[in-house]
């Protein structure tokens, strides 16, 4: 990190030469993008990859909602069908938003806490690497004799037992993923923890950075627990271990248990970057500060917290003691706090602003909306006696799509609109932007709101067929399916475009931004911050 | 308070939306749960209504708000922006307020949960067990202690194939429902043979997974007489959309007729296992076990399906020594989707296993009597 020149020209257009970059210049071509510890080329990467995976797994999600749009089977047979569902969960969790977040974390953390690069950069280009073997993996297990994992992306044995080397594929797979995130993670804190700018106390951070530095604490926490658990099967699948058989003196739900010890922090990791985004997005287009920055953090901080012991709601129809179930539940309610300070302080925030309404803003505003639908029905899934009807239905595939879809995906798009004209140095197309989110935010609610009322009508999820009464309900879905995988060609359109040309952006395009990454210069250098600001 | 009181009370907001509610199940524009038939069920269904509506209250107030703020605190209008930032004392309040309201949902969900573990003093117990892809009913302790029957689904395949019209219950319908009397407790003890699998009864709000190794209890005490339809809810395979569940409740009168019937059918239909089988009759007799229990892995032809499912035309297995061939069928083989038959008959056994060493390609030409099962078993 000796380089001082910040005059690089374009920050990650397709055709650097570098030839301005005497004693360390990057190589060109693929060995430019192989060596890179750059962290604005490796965050690039990390979000192209999360972008392929976000196409691969929505086609599997339209296959899916294929064979659905009328009852009977038509399209798919029932193992190939439940490959789909499996594969679809896993590459949109691990593959899509995941790296996606670390993508904008690679981007963003460097440039709004001042730090010249990630405080490990090798291991930067390592962890993103691991993805792509990873994603072959899964990918490839498609291929092989008897096809990809097939027991839903939660994998519960015995039924993972049974499967065949598919599921070995994804166990591997999901061994590097972890991997590449534990690595993601500890760069992620010791940046934040060591690299900010003098004068930048914990209290001064971005909220963007707060949240990833809370959810890099709690994947530190959970990746390791999600690695022994798959090691567990594997050795129930070819060592003769009977962790999960109960013929073996062990259980099956002890499988759960620890699988969601993991699986719902691993539900906040997924959602607090999003907070952070849409915490820097509303506060821009408000022309405001942030209502209740501090407890923000705090909420944030408690939300992680209350993550790591709800974890059996997930398996209220287990057959628990009834204590557990009243435990699991009052700390599951409990969460709602937090959430609703959030959402109170973003309304705060908004309230007497001066506002406009760009697409950022649009994804944010999108986001706050559709969610708190999202978390409401995730409070109604709280309560036992309700979730005991609305377990493996619909209505809670319509609940984590309502927190996943237009939750975390909102907040991707939304980030990548706001940041776009610091990352290529032009302004992305308003209208197409505006047409993107509009069209997402209509085809989605089309796809997924009718999904409550099949839920509690008593529609089973993971089926490839269903009773002729939910027939209409899932026809109006699929339409919305398709038209919300469409409109994501939308989104890929603006962004190539944006990268080609455009209007050049000004160092700073958002008239109400404050944090760090708008002083830097525009075009951005392809190293920024090699002179630390002095924050006060 | 019953839901239709809360729905009105809510107003005609309230009332609108409500029209949708509680209807006949079956309608395709259903907007909530089935009509609950049981105490628990009823119960979970208020709370879902009173929580639903606490939901669109906050909704109201917090994006009635937002909404005010969006058309009228906007640049293009020429609203400047304030600049306050924070406001401890509004902090307090918005973090008390949902705390109550939580504990108002919460407190009859607690009642309610305790109630649902009551499994005691049960007038009829059922064991239930989960198979891929069917349910086992072994009546265990009441009037109909010792009836026992498998029940699968009677949708036929043309159906769910589009070669001929879907009937009304569609992928609900099974050949044996599990007969209850109504107004009875019936506790269920519920598990499985091969891997998860769940019993749902929208109806009885029971829901529970059924675990191999493990038995759990639920229990429901039906409110009226009629046909209840609910299905498999844990991922369990190829076929899991394909287990259905019928639950048919009758008044006590009609049950212990019921109960007559099985009784005198299973002291007919039972086959003295010493008997001594031809080979025809074997072959007859395992091709209808054949295609109840094995025919949705290695299909009607025996050729399985490449990749998941074992062939059993040129098997090893089939073509080899009928001891192994027994064990397979009896102990299925771990870690694979080959579950353990163990509960079929001494008669279905051996007329299986005879079956499938004489049909398709295989002519291998042995048979074996049900009486010989018997020291196969572990």
């Amino acid at each position: 990190m000796a380089a001082v020149h910040d005059d690089h020209g374009q920050a990650h257009g397709h055709d650097h030469g570098h030839d301005d970059h005497g004693h360390h210049g990057p190589p060109s071509g693929f060995m430019r993008w192989a060596t890179t510890t750059n962290h604005k080329d490796i965050g690039t990467m990390y979000l192209w990859f999360s972008f392929a995976m976000f196409l691969s797994g929505g086609v599997m999600a339209l296959m899916i909602r294929a064979e659905l749009f009328q009852p009977g089977m038509q399209l798919l047979e029932p193992e190939f069908f439940n490959q789909l569902t499996t594969m679809h969960g896993l590459v949109m969790v691990f593959g899509a938003i995941m790296p996606a977040f670390v993508g904008f974390a690679n981007w963003q953390v460097p440039l709004m806490i001042g730090a010249p690069d990630m405080a490990f950069a090798r291991m930067n280009n390592w962890s993103f690497w691991l993805l792509p073997p990873a994603a072959l993996l899964l990918m490839s297990s498609f291929l092989v004799p008897g096809g990809a994992a097939a027991g839903g992306w939660t994998f519960y044995p015995p039924l993972s037992v049974q499967m065949g080397m598919g599921m070995d594929m994804m166990i591997f797979a999901v061994h590097i993923l972890g991997a590449s995130s534990i690595m993601g993670s500890i760069n992620i804190i010791t940046t934040i923890l060591n690299m900010r700018a003098p004068g930048m106390s914990l209290m001064k951070m971005p909220l963007f950075v707060w949240t990833w530095l809370i959810t890099a604490y709690l994947l530190v926490l959970v990746m390791p627990v999600l690695a022994g658990t798959v090691t567990m099967l594997l050795t129930d699948r070819h060592f003769g271990t009977s962790f999960f058989n109960a013929a073996g003196g062990g259980d099956p739900i002890m499988f759960q248990h620890i699988f969601w010890f993991f699986g719902h922090p691993e539900v906040y990791i997924m959602i607090l970057p999003a907070f952070g985004i849409v915490s820097e997005i509303i506060p821009t287009f408000a022309r405001k500060p942030l209502f209740g920055y501090s407890s923000m953090v705090y909420a944030t901080a408690s939300i992680a917290i209350l993550s790591c012991i709800v974890w059996a709601h997930h398996m209220f129809t287990v057959g628990m003691p009834a204590t557990a179930q009243l435990f699991f539940m009052y700390a599951t309610m409990l969460i709602a706090i937090p959430t609703g300070v959030k959402v109170f302080n973003w309304t705060a925030t908004m309230w007497r602003g001066s506002m406009t309404f760009e697409t950022p803003m649009l994804f944010a505003i999108g986001f706050i909306f559709l969610f708190t639908i999202g978390g409401f029905s995730g409070v109604i899934c709280a309560i036992v006696p309700i979730d005991v009807q609305v377990q493996e239905t619909y209505y809670v595939i319509a609940h984590f799509h309502y927190v996943l879809v237009s939750g975390a995906l909102f907040s991707i798009f939304g980030g990548t609109y706001y940041w776009l004209p610091k990352w290529t140095g032009h302004m992305y197309d308003e209208s197409l932007g505006k047409l993107h989110f509009w069209m997402s935010f209509f085809f989605f609610n089309v796809t997924f709101f009718v999904q409550h009322f099949l839920g509690l009508a008593g529609m089973p999820r993971r089926v490839p067929d269903y009773a002729l009464q939910f027939a209409d309900f899932n026809m109006i879905s699929s339409i919305g399916a398709f038209g919300f995988g469409l409109s994501q060609l939308i989104f890929l359109f603006v962004i190539i475009k944006c990268i080609r040309g455009g209007e050049k952006a000004p160092a700073k395009p958002w008239e109400g931004s404050t944090t760090l990454e708008w002083d830097l210069p525009a075009p951005l250098p392809y190293h920024s911050w090699t002179t630390p600001p002095v924050v006060k | 308070m019953s839901s239709k009181v809360t729905a009105t009370l809510l107003g005609l907001l309230g009332l609108a939306f409500y029209s949708g509610m509680g209807i006949a199940a079956g309608d395709p524009y259903q907007l909530n749960f089935q009509e609950p038939q049981s105490i628990i069920a009823r119960e979970t269904y208020d709370q879902h209504i009173v929580a639903m509506w606490v939901c669109v209250g906050i909704f109201v107030v917090v994006f009635g708000a937002m909404l005010y703020s969006l058309i009228y605190h906007r640049k293009s209008v020429g609203y400047k922006a304030a600049n306050f930032h924070h406001s401890t004392t509004v902090e307090i309040i918005w973090t008390i307020i949902p705390f109550f309201i939580l504990i108002g949902m919460a407190y009859p969900a607690t009642k309610t949960i305790i109630a649902m573990k009551d499994t005691s003093s049960p007038d009829i117990t059922v064991k239930v067990t989960g198979y891929q892809w069917q349910w086992g009913y072994d009546y265990l302790v009441g009037e109909g202690s010792g009836i026992s029957f498998i029940s699968k689904t009677s949708t036929p395949l043309s159906q769910i194939y589009n070669k001929e019209a879907k009937g009304e219950h569609y992928l609900l319908e099974v050949d044996n429902p599990l007969v209850v009397p109504v107004g009875k407790k019936v506790r269920l003890l519920i598990t499985a043979n091969d891997v998860l699998h769940a019993w749902w009864v929208p109806a009885f709000a029971v829901k529970q997974d059924a675990i191999p190794g493990f038995i759990r209890d639920a229990w429901f005490t039906a409110d009226k007489v009629g046909t209840y339809r609910g299905s498999c809810v844990e991922l369990c395979g190829k076929d899991h959309a394909f287990m259905p569940i019928v639950v048919e409740v009758m008044e006590p009168a009609k049950y212990a007729q019921w109960v007559a019937e099985q009784k005198a059918k299973t002291a007919k239909t039972t086959i003295d296992v010493n008997k001594v089988f031809t080979m025809d009759e074997l072959k007859a007799e395992g091709e209808k076990v054949y295609a109840g229990n094995c025919v949705a892995c290695h299909q009607a032809n025996g050729k399985g399906i490449p990749g998941a499912f074992a062939a059993l035309d040129g098997s090893n297995i089939a073509n080899g020594p009928i001891e192994e061939h027994i064990g397979m069928v009896l102990n299925g083989k771990v870690n694979t989707a080959m579950a353990a038959y163990k509960h079929l008959s001494d008669v279905d056994v051996a007329a299986v296993v005879t079956y499938e060493r004489n049909a398709w390609g295989n002519t291998k030409g042995d048979l074996i009597q049900p009486s010989e099962i018997n020291r196969f078993r572990k």
